[in-house]
């Protein structure tokens, strides 16, 4: 009995530890931040690693989301005679919650695991004792602009997603289920608010982008320098980034929507 | 007056520890090994006086600063004046040769591209790999990787530069490379040089004094010649690398004929 206290104690103590280490680590990328305007190429390099190289994989996801939500939808509206709404329930579903949030997951995958691996490997080959000791500082140097990178890419991932699930809504509602394009798109246009709806799902996909690079960078920079130590960060980034995303999509839409 | 003044140095890792009172002086313009057995903290010496790792008690002066009570920004200046060269060589892999070693320069000098051009080019030339400048760190030996580390170590023209097991895992020639390397450099760049290794040979050769290190302690320091001729068992051991002697071929335990004897004390 006392056992099992002592390992919780010992359990929540190393929680707590590797927050107040993992909120250090953001207040030092953060103030590493503003020197990165005038170097802005490092974060140019990252952009393309980070986000172009991810918009393929949140392409294809969101065409077939938009296209699955499209038929599910009609099914259940066409029994109630309101098949024309199906504009308004992909468009909202799309840019309210799973634009920002299943992009955020593929993004996890896609980008935080491979920061993580990134990083954890710099570490173990030494590259980041390295550039201590050649006096370049490698959270200003390496970390920070991948973690502006990430929170760039992030809302540009979602607003693609949607984007692209839109467009395979549309063309499954429209092409092959026979809807009507013009109260497909004025539909749409009326019931999706600029504010509440598209600015929100900004919002919260920027608050994605934010905690999944961090928690990617933070998981890499703190690895045990091991093959085994790089493999369990890396598990850990997509298992907590899924977990953060899940969470905060919860607070923030009871936040937003949830006065409604 | 010694570059490098470390008086009473205590450091441990958890419940090891690692120094337990150590004084070292390494002199300018001098090749200083330190030496000893493996996990006697060779490594962690050398992190100790780059700052990267704080001592529990004691002082390590660099060039008459105290490096553990600077600024950030006064160890990162230090830092400058310092080369390291890692085991690992711990090149940066996205990178080219020509860029790690433009790398120093760039992060810390406004020079025009075409003089970085021409120094990385000459420091190339130094260690040999001119010619390779466009490889890929992943295209190149573990003995070229070092060599492209040694020319980035000493890009900025640092006063001293420390070796982190250079020898270790090197085929005969890259190992004979590097020793010359280190020796030539040292004279031309009218450098400091601590190199931490345990390939005697090697080290004997071009260090103009040694420090033997083992359980937290400066064992015995010297010339070669005099550590060659020590009186200290210990000392002959680890210079001519016997396998039993104060350090036991045998892990300590029961005696041989007792556990053969009786096997149901310890099965």
């Amino acid at each position: 009995m006392i056992g099992a206290i002592r390992s919780l104690g010992r359990w929540g103590l190393g929680v707590l530890e590797r927050l107040g280490r993992g909120h250090l680590f953001l207040l030092q990328i953060l103030s590493g931040v503003p020197g990165l305007f005038t170097r802005f190429s490092l974060v140019i390099q990252q952009l393309y690693s980070v986000g172009v190289l991810s918009a393929f994989l949140i392409l294809i996801s969101g065409l077939f989301v938009g296209m699955v939500l499209s038929l599910q939808g009609y099914n259940t509206l066409v029994d109630f005679g309101a098949e024309e709404s199906l504009g308004v329930l992909v468009s909202l579903s799309l840019v309210r919650e799973l634009g920002p949030v299943v992009s955020g997951l593929l993004f996890a995958g896609r980008a935080g695991s491979a920061l993580t691996a990134e990083i954890g490997l710099m570490k173990s080959t030494e590259q980041l004792s390295g550039m201590e000791m050649m006096a370049v500082d490698p959270i200003r140097r390496v970390i920070a602009p991948r973690f502006l990178a990430g929170v760039i890419s992030m809302p540009l991932l979602a607003a693609i997603f949607s984007a692209v699930g839109i467009l395979g809504g549309f063309l499954v509602g429209h092409g092959l289920l026979g809807v009507d394009d013009g109260a497909f798109w004025s539909q749409m246009q009326v019931k999706t608010d600029w504010y509440d709806d598209v600015i929100n799902g900004v919002i919260k996909s920027v608050v994605f982008g934010f905690v999944v690079t961090w928690i990617a960078l933070f998981e890499g920079y703190d690895a045990t320098p091991t093959s085994e130590g790089v493999g369990r960060a890396t598990t850990r980034t997509v298992v907590h980034s899924a977990f953060a995303i899940l969470g905060l999509d919860f607070v923030l839409t009871a936040l937003m929507f949830g006065e409604e | 007056m010694p570059l490098i003044k470390i008086r009473d140095l205590h450091f441990s890792r958890g419940n090891s520890v690692i120094f337990e009172g150590v004084n070292i002086d390494i002199y300018r313009g001098k090749i200083t090994a330190i030496m000893g057995p493996s996990g006697t903290g060779k490594t962690t010496l050398l992190r100790l006086i780059g700052g990267q790792l704080r001592p529990d008690r004691g002082t390590i002066e660099v060039d008459g600063q105290n490096v553990h009570q600077l600024s950030r920004k006064e160890l990162y200046e230090l830092r400058k004046r310092m080369g390291m060269l890692f085991q690992s060589g711990a090149l940066l892999t996205d990178l080219t040769v020509f860029d790690n070693v433009a790398f120093p320069m760039r992060e810390h000098t406004k020079l025009p591209e075409s003089m970085i051009r021409d120094l990385v080019l000459m420091k190339l030339q130094a260690v040999g790999l001119r010619c390779a400048r466009d490889l890929m760190p992943s295209e190149l030996s573990g003995g070229m990787a070092r060599r492209v580390a040694l020319a980035r170590a000493v890009a900025l023209d640092p006063m001293m530069i420390m070796y982190d097991e250079p020898f270790t895992g090197q085929d005969p020639i890259s190992m004979g490379t590097l020793v010359n390397l280190i020796d030539r450099m040292n004279d031309a760049m009218g450098l400091t040089s601590i190199v931490v290794s345990h390939d005697v040979i090697e080290t004997a050769e071009i260090a103009n004094y040694i420090y033997l290190l083992s359980g937290g302690k400066v064992i015995e320091k010297g010339s070669p010649i005099q550590l060659k001729h020590s009186s200290s068992l210990w000392v002959q051991q680890f210079m001519q690398g016997l396998p039993d002697g104060p350090v036991p071929f045998h892990y300590p335990g029961d005696a041989f004929a007792d556990d053969l004897l009786n096997p149901e004390v310890t099965t």
